[in-house]
């Protein structure tokens, strides 16, 4: 088998393709604004994604605010209720998670790991970028639409979607919704074909793709991924459209809305909420899979210690990536389909399990025998591994059927999923803003800014979501406006919810903190060098900190070795840049 | 240091935690004491792998954080170490899944001579409807509701007309017999949730969906709506009250069939018109 690392006495070859000129901005406008410069167009997702995330944390204020104190808001009345949880819901995982992951960091990191100049293609790059900003403004439309925005829940499930006892199923809301989602799978659709592309295509001479960093890896397949589930979303936006706006009956059987018959019959609910997991886990581990990525990479830096099981973690993020395209229907064991599906889908989503736990057991043996720096980024990588692995593991009780019947649709799946794919990836996306920052501004951020909100949002996320399983545990059900009078709910339940609404106040709070130090540290930030981190990737070893456009001045990078090149016996420092040539004095043996 | 602390105390208090906090679920009323099981073997198991993984994780922090002139081991790969793992993890995952699977074969095999019983929604309001003196539900459609007809019962099939009809009222089930729940939705998504009987399942417009259980204690629960069904969810609320054999047919006898509520309605049409009208 190949030699992962460096092939000894290996010849690269010249290039097969000249290095093409790119298109040069002429004005401010095109520089800044209308840029075809990737790193730009990152800055812009990223802004983009944390702004509309900023009215997704005020939209969860308000969400715990009623639970924790039922009744004392009188502004929250259940209509605004259900369309806090709906907005929330869909701004963390489409407009902040997924955008930010491949936008805001597949853009910047793509073609700068890669010793690639640019993306392949950059004006659709850039068209991307506009139609998801597009995306987000009608999102936003929906505020201030009449009847407001959607209240069906982040699902959308049909029929009560488009009826008139959900918020804005009768009026704009569900209409914005479903149409911004159609153009934001669009925008997506230009920006992901750009990275799959410039993944395959645009790699400098040497840099195969086994000798990749994992972030391009994660990015990599969750885009691919990405590509084949978001269709699956759009045709189910547009035919429940066609059913709200044009009478049709894709998923609306016979009705009787408050005892007036519907002129809709033959459509089928259960085939809506089939499209949308389709595409609905697969986005679970579109937002995961650049999250392993990019952890993998923060955890082996900052260990000064190469990731363990290369290429294990590379096939892990393939088969998973593969899998999870198999297990949609674990989200619909109670939803009334034929019950005989659970014996697979319990199956398949548990077989999951092995490759996601490879990934964990290989990030903490990365860390064994390390030589650990608790930087910010090594915080929330560890920070991310305690989370993930606790909202992992209260997977298997909600993909093991039978443990799910009592389960789902309770608090404990709400615990669940924002533990595993709400706070865990966020820890990552902060771990990454920490690690990069200094290459995107050329300037660190504070430090003690940076402790204060590490901290509380770690220990504040997890005292948040853990307990909250136990409520689910109980019985309590998700998505109700208020509990009432419940006799299987005790007391002491209540207080339990309002220590929860306590710690998401301060949990928020802290990350004002967070948007403060990202302005702050832009001027009054220490200067942080090239290489601050004494990391071996391409992106690293740029002439200029923030590299210029076009990433590299007159010749492209050449690749010698793979990305995890961190104390080598032998050699001068704790790590190799991939540009450096020559083996060092351990020679390989074989591939191991 | 403080992330040594922090992780113990994450691993050693989720422990704690679970163990005292006075939040669990609420006494089982039906015979999938099976699933309350499986769940407890799922507890222990990831709760083991939990601890293991964050305090390993501690120790490698205290033991591995840098100090000057520390330097990390070089090792790519260990093919052995990788593969006990993985076998590991896929023993783990089986020891999880077997049990689990077999309970559920039990869940979706209704066992014969169970009763059925059938659950109507609609937003915001719970309705049932018993087999008659024969035994069968009979036929009903969508198309047919009218505030006369509110669960929509065929009025040419006989078997529909001696059903027992209740509407908005409570739903009696008698101890020990297994009975099959069909669930049927005249709107939207809902759900028929009484978390003492721990098995739910939604319930679809267009379609009949089904579960079983058996009831083996006597006593009265809250059904909640576990399906978004618009603004009035939380509020959709009854009740299932479980009786004993004698004192379920003392009710039973007291219910009306689809018939007699027929006849009424003939007579006092807009009374009935009133009271079918959907609560909220």
């Amino acid at each position: 088998m190949v030699d992962i690392r460096h092939g000894t006495g290996e010849q690269i070859g010249p290039a097969e393709v000249e290095d093409v000129e790119l298109y040069h901005p002429h004005s401010w406008w095109t520089r800044y604004v209308f840029s075809q410069d990737a790193k730009i167009i990152a800055v812009q997702y990223a802004s983009t994604a944390i702004a509309i995330g900023m009215v997704a944390l005020v939209l969860s204020w308000l969400m715990r605010l009623q639970l924790g104190f039922p009744g004392a808001f009188a502004f929250i009345d259940a209509e605004r209720y259900y369309q806090f949880i709906t907005m929330h819901g869909m701004i963390m995982v489409i407009y902040l998670l997924t955008a930010l992951f491949l936008g805001g960091f597949g853009n910047y990191l793509i073609p700068l790991m890669l010793g690639a100049r640019d993306m392949v293609f950059p004006y659709a790059n850039m068209l991307s970028y506009w139609l998801y900003l597009l995306a987000v403004l009608v999102l936003v439309a929906s505020f201030f639409a009449p009847g407001g925005p959607t209240g069906a829940g982040w699902t959308l499930y049909p029929p009560q979607a488009v009826l008139s006892g959900t918020p804005g199923g009768k009026d704009w809301g569900i209409i914005l919704m479903l149409s911004s989602l159609i153009l934001f799978v669009i925008g997506f659709t230009m920006g992901g074909l750009n990275y799959v592309v410039t993944v395959l295509q645009g790699r400098t001479r040497g840099m195969t793709l086994m000798r990749m960093p994992l972030t391009v890896w994660g990015i990599f397949t969750a885009t691919v991924m990405a590509l084949l589930a978001f269709p699956a979303l759009f045709v189910a936006c547009v035919m429940m459209l066609f059913d709200r706006v044009l009478g049709t009956s894709f998923f609306m059987p016979a009705i009787v809305e408050m005892g007036e018959q519907l002129q809709h019959g033959g459509g089928s609910p259960i085939l809506f909420q089939h499209l949308f997991w389709f595409f609905g886990h697969p986005e679970v581990y579109i937002v995961a899979l650049p999250a392993f990525g990019i952890v993998s990479d923060l955890i082996s830096t900052h260990a000064r210690k190469n990731i363990f099981g290369y290429r294990m973690m590379v096939w892990a993020i393939v088969i998973i990536g593969a899998l999870s395209f198999i297990v949609w229907a674990h989200h619909m064991y109670v939803s009334g389909m034929n019950p005989y599906f659970g014996f697979f889908f319990a199956t398949t989503t548990l077989i999951i399990a092995v490759p996601t736990a490879i990934k964990v057991y290989n990030w903490v043996l990365t860390l064994w025998r390390g030589d650990i720096h608790l930087t910010l980024p090594m915080l929330f990588a560890l920070a991310f591994i305690v989370t993930f692995v606790n909202g992992g593991l209260t997977g298997l009780f909600l993909g093991n059927v039978v443990v799910d019947v009592p389960l789902s649709d309770t608090m404990f799946v709400v615990a669940h999923f924002h533990m595993v794919m709400g706070v865990a990836p966020i820890l990552v996306i902060f771990g990454a803003i920490y690690h990069w920052y200094p290459k995107i501004t050329g300037r660190m951020l504070n430090e003690a800014m940076g402790q204060l909100h590490f901290w509380v949002t770690f220990v504040g996320a997890y005292l948040i979501f853990f307990p909250m399983h136990y409520l689910g545990l109980i019985g309590m059900p998700r998505r109700y406006y208020e509990m009432g009078e419940t006799a299987f709910v005790p007391a002491s339940a209540h207080t339990l919810n309002e220590f929860i609404t306590i710690m998401a106040l301060i949990v928020g709070a802290a990350q004002i903190v967070f948007l403060f130090n990202l302005i702050w540290s832009i001027r009054h930030g220490r200067e942080a060098g090239g290489n601050p981190w004494r990391a071996t990737t391409l992106e690293w070893q740029t002439p200029e900190t923030p590299p210029r456009h076009g990433n590299w001045g007159k010749e492209l990078p050449i690749v010698y070795r793979w990305p995890y090149d961190y104390s080598v016996p032998g050699a001068a420092e704790d790590f190799i840049p991939q540009t450096q040539p020559g083996t060092t004095s351990h020679a390989p043996e074989g591939a191991s | 240091m403080a992330v040594v602390v922090v992780l113990v105390l994450v691993a050693v208090g989720s422990v704690l935690f679970h163990l005292l906090s006075p939040w669990w679920w609420t006494p089982i009323a039906s015979n999938w004491n099976y699933i309350d099981n499986t769940l407890i073997i799922t507890f222990w198991i990831t709760g083991v792998v939990f601890v293991a993984v964050v305090l390993f994780m501690a120790y490698c922090v205290l033991r591995f954080r840098h100090r000057p002139g520390n330097q990390a081991a070089y090792e790519p790969e260990n093919r052995k170490l990788e593969g006990w793992l993985a076998g590991g993890t896929t023993l783990g995952v089986a020891a999880m899944l077997t049990p689990g699977l077999f309970v559920w074969h039990q869940f979706v095999t209704v066992p014969d001579g169970a009763a059925e019983v059938e659950v109507v929604g609609q937003q915001w309001l719970w309705s049932y409807r018993l087999p008659g003196a024969d035994g069968k539900l009979g036929t009903s459609e969508t198309r047919d509701i009218t505030p006369e007809n509110s669960l929509g019962l065929n009025r040419n099939d006989a078997a529909a007309l001696d059903d027992v009809v209740i509407e908005g009222g409570e739903l009696h089930l008698e101890v020990g017999k297994p009975v099959k729940i069909l669930l049927r939705s005249v709107d939207v998504l809902h759900d028929f949730y009484v978390p003492e009987f721990r098995a739910k399942m939604d319930m679809v417009p267009g379609m009949v969906t089904y579960f079983w259980l058996t009831p083996t204690r006597t006593g009265t629960f809250e059904v909640l709506c576990a399906e978004l069904c618009g603004t009035g969810h939380p509020q959709m609320r009854g009740t299932v009250v479980v009786d004993s054999a004698a004192d379920y047919q003392a009710w039973l006898s007291q219910q009306t069939t689809f018939q007699q509520l027929q006849a009424k309605a003939g007579t006092k049409e807009t009374a009935q018109a009133v009271s079918a009208a959907p609560a909220q």
